[in-house]
């Protein structure tokens, strides 16, 4: 596979093959999978640091390390999966090393945005000042929780994955996945109190 | 698997619309028998369409456009770093080495003022190596790193 068949008709090839060329060294190839899979990666590291900054930055980063390791890719295998778990470490140990105290100082839960809003706010002033509030605490509630915790309620309420996909992605039995997701909510639901 | 863990199988579940029909009668039958189960259920119920209607916030879409650029550019910078250092510690390593064996091989110097001038090359160095590892420490830990005056 080369060049000239990338740059004609790149969206048409399937994943395995621009795995296979971006194995073999071509750039082309690889540039393709980080446009197709960019968006995906973004918002999964901003889910999990709550920073649009952090977010650019440990995705791109995600991608450098996935483009220096392409000679390990195996095309029989989907090409995200592998790229998720160097994120995840990036992201993890981000949040563990306290890199994201200042940022998170930065952003104040602006991550997170409440597709409800314009709803609460022809309902009223003071409905749209509740809904903000309630937004601005679940940012916190979030931001709060453990990075496994954090991690399962993304990719469960934010990427929309089911039970199994997340467990392929993680690499844990279906059991762990609800049991964070159950630590997560209940944490989430102590945390809003009496505005739920 | 004990009942609790069960219960709360049962609840995710329920809550992400996985549930089976068998395990949809086992909820409804530990609902009925349990109230305080049946106000978790509300609860978390109530929390589940908050979450629901949250998104992630769109970047800009200029952001797209050079992505790949960016981070290509990364990964060449940090090629660069590790040769220039790599670069820079072996023939820092050899000029240091070859400073040294001819200090000590100079027979019309002073002993004196050799280990005067040893003492503070190494002197030197400890300040340096020292200064730069309060920088990494400070650049890593500092909260107010990011806040722009």
């Amino acid at each position: 596979m080369g060049e000239d068949i990338l740059s004609s008709e790149p969206l048409q090839l399937p994943e395995s093959v621009l795995m296979a060329g971006a194995r073999d060294g071509d750039g082309a190839a690889f540039g393709e999978l980080v446009r197709r899979h960019m968006r995906r990666a973004y918002f999964a590291a901003l889910g999990l640091t709550g920073s649009h900054e952090d977010a650019l930055d440990l995705s791109q980063e995600a991608f450098a390390r996935a483009l220096g390791a392409s000679r390990r890719l195996d095309p029989e295998r989907p090409f995200y999966p592998w790229l998720y778990g160097i994120l995840r470490r990036l992201c993890l140990n981000h949040l563990r090393d306290g890199r994201a105290r200042a940022a998170k100082m930065e952003v104040a839960g602006s991550w997170l945005v409440d597709e409800a809003r314009d709803r609460a706010a022809a309902a009223g002033p003071d409905r749209a000042a509740e809904r903000e509030e309630l937004r601005r605490r679940l940012a916190n509630a979030i931001e709060e929780l453990s990075p496994v915790q954090r991690e399962a309620l993304v990719l469960r309420e934010f990427e929309g994955l089911r039970y199994a996909e997340i467990a392929t992605l993680l690499q844990i039995p279906e059991g762990t996945v609800m049991s964070r997701l159950y630590a997560a909510r209940k944490a989430l639901a102590a945390a809003l109190g009496d505005q739920l | 698997m004990d009942r609790l863990d069960r219960t709360k199988e049962l609840l995710m579940r329920a809550l992400d619309e996985e549930l089976s029909p068998q395990e949809r009668t086992e909820l409804d039958r530990l609902l009925a028998d349990d109230p305080t189960l049946r106000a978790e259920r509300e609860r978390l119920g109530r929390l589940k369409e908050v979450t629901g209607e949250m998104k992630l916030r769109n970047p800009p879409e200029e952001l797209w456009d050079d992505y790949w650029n960016s981070a290509y550019s990364r990964l060449e910078r940090g090629v660069g770093w590790l040769l220039v250092s790599f670069g820079v510690i072996v023939v820092g390593g050899w000029a240091t080495w070859q400073f040294v064996t001819e200090l000590i091989a100079d027979t019309e110097m002073p002993p004196l003022i050799k280990a005067g001038i040893l003492a503070g090359s190494l002197g030197l160095v400890i300040l340096t190596v020292s200064v730069l590892r309060q920088r990494m420490f400070v650049r890593k830990t500092d909260p107010y790193k990011d806040i722009v005056r």
